[in-house]
């Protein structure tokens, strides 16, 4: 719920077990765009606001279901100059306590050692 | 669960029509109900001191936060809290509705105190096969947001499923 009111997203699917998308799925779900946010949260705690994330996307695989958790992880795929900027390449993902990733995503980040520029 | 989905051409030809604007607001009740509601720790998104001591202006938008669109009785979704002709409530026969994918790409990063002005464009519509929903409506739509100046900040690119 706390999602749900920072982000305006009042879709009961994701707080009604009994809405019937819900109970059609099983259980009321993790917001898609949370787990997205979740990721962006990943990355910006990486950098520690050395950098400014350019660009960040979240493709929705599997659903996360009520009581289960889940974990974000990501890897600097790529370095790369460009017009005197460092970028960054991210690949990202959310992973299920069984191990199966439930959202893939990408990221590319400008490096700014001196702050977020 | 539908067996098959067509786009009919009045679907069609909502391709490429672009929304009257809507004002994007970034807050800084906004970026710390979003930050709160992501469960951000740091205290760069809630305390315009931290931010300062790190180098932006204000308090940054959290990634993944465009800002939040100024809700109209009447207008906006009530569910969804998007600005009217944007919902992404199921249409065209079709009763369920996910998000498949999102992309954000910005120019700058934003901060608390931003008015910006959001446009919503349908980009494509696509038919796919599901083994769990069968035939589904897969819409790609984009808002591209602009500040008090005119220059584009961000876009976001989504995709939703509807089946």
């Amino acid at each position: 719920m706390l999602y749900a009111s920072g982000s305006g997203d009042f879709n009961p699917l994701h707080y009604d077990p009994d809405f019937a998308q819900a109970r059609q799925i099983g259980d009321y779900i993790v917001f898609g765009r949370l787990k997205y946010a979740a990721l962006g949260q990943l990355v910006s705690d990486w950098l520690g606001h050395q950098g400014f994330i350019r660009r960040i996307s979240a493709s929705y695989r599997g659903m996360d279901r009520r009581g289960q958790s889940f974990t974000c992880r990501g890897r600097v795929t790529g370095l790369r100059q460009e017009r005197g900027q460092h970028i960054a390449e991210l690949e990202l993902w959310t992973e299920g306590s069984d191990g199966q990733r439930t959202t893939e995503g990408t990221a590319e980040v400008v490096l700014t050692p001196a702050g977020p520029g | 669960m539908a067996d098959s989905i067509e786009i009919t051409p009045e679907m069609r030809a909502q391709i490429g029509v672009e929304s009257s604007p809507w004002p994007y607001e970034v807050t800084a009740t906004g970026v710390r109900a979003f930050a709160r509601g992501v469960g951000y720790t740091d205290p760069v998104y809630y305390d315009p001191a931290a931010a300062c001591a790190v180098g932006y202006q204000y308090l940054p938008a959290p990634p993944c936060y465009l800002g939040t669109p100024a809700f109209l009785p009447g207008h906006s979704d009530p569910v969804f809290s998007t600005p009217p002709g944007t919902d992404p409530r199921p249409r065209y026969g079709l009763t369920q509705v996910l998000d498949g994918s999102t992309e954000a790409v910005y120019e700058r990063p934003l901060l608390a105190g931003e008015n910006l002005v959001g446009r919503h464009r349908l980009v494509d519509m696509q038919v796919k096969q599901s083994r769990t929903f069968g035939a589904m409506l897969v819409v790609t739509s984009e808002i591209t947001l602009r500040d008090g100046g005119g220059e584009v900040v961000a876009r976001e690119r989504s995709q939703r499923i509807f089946y």
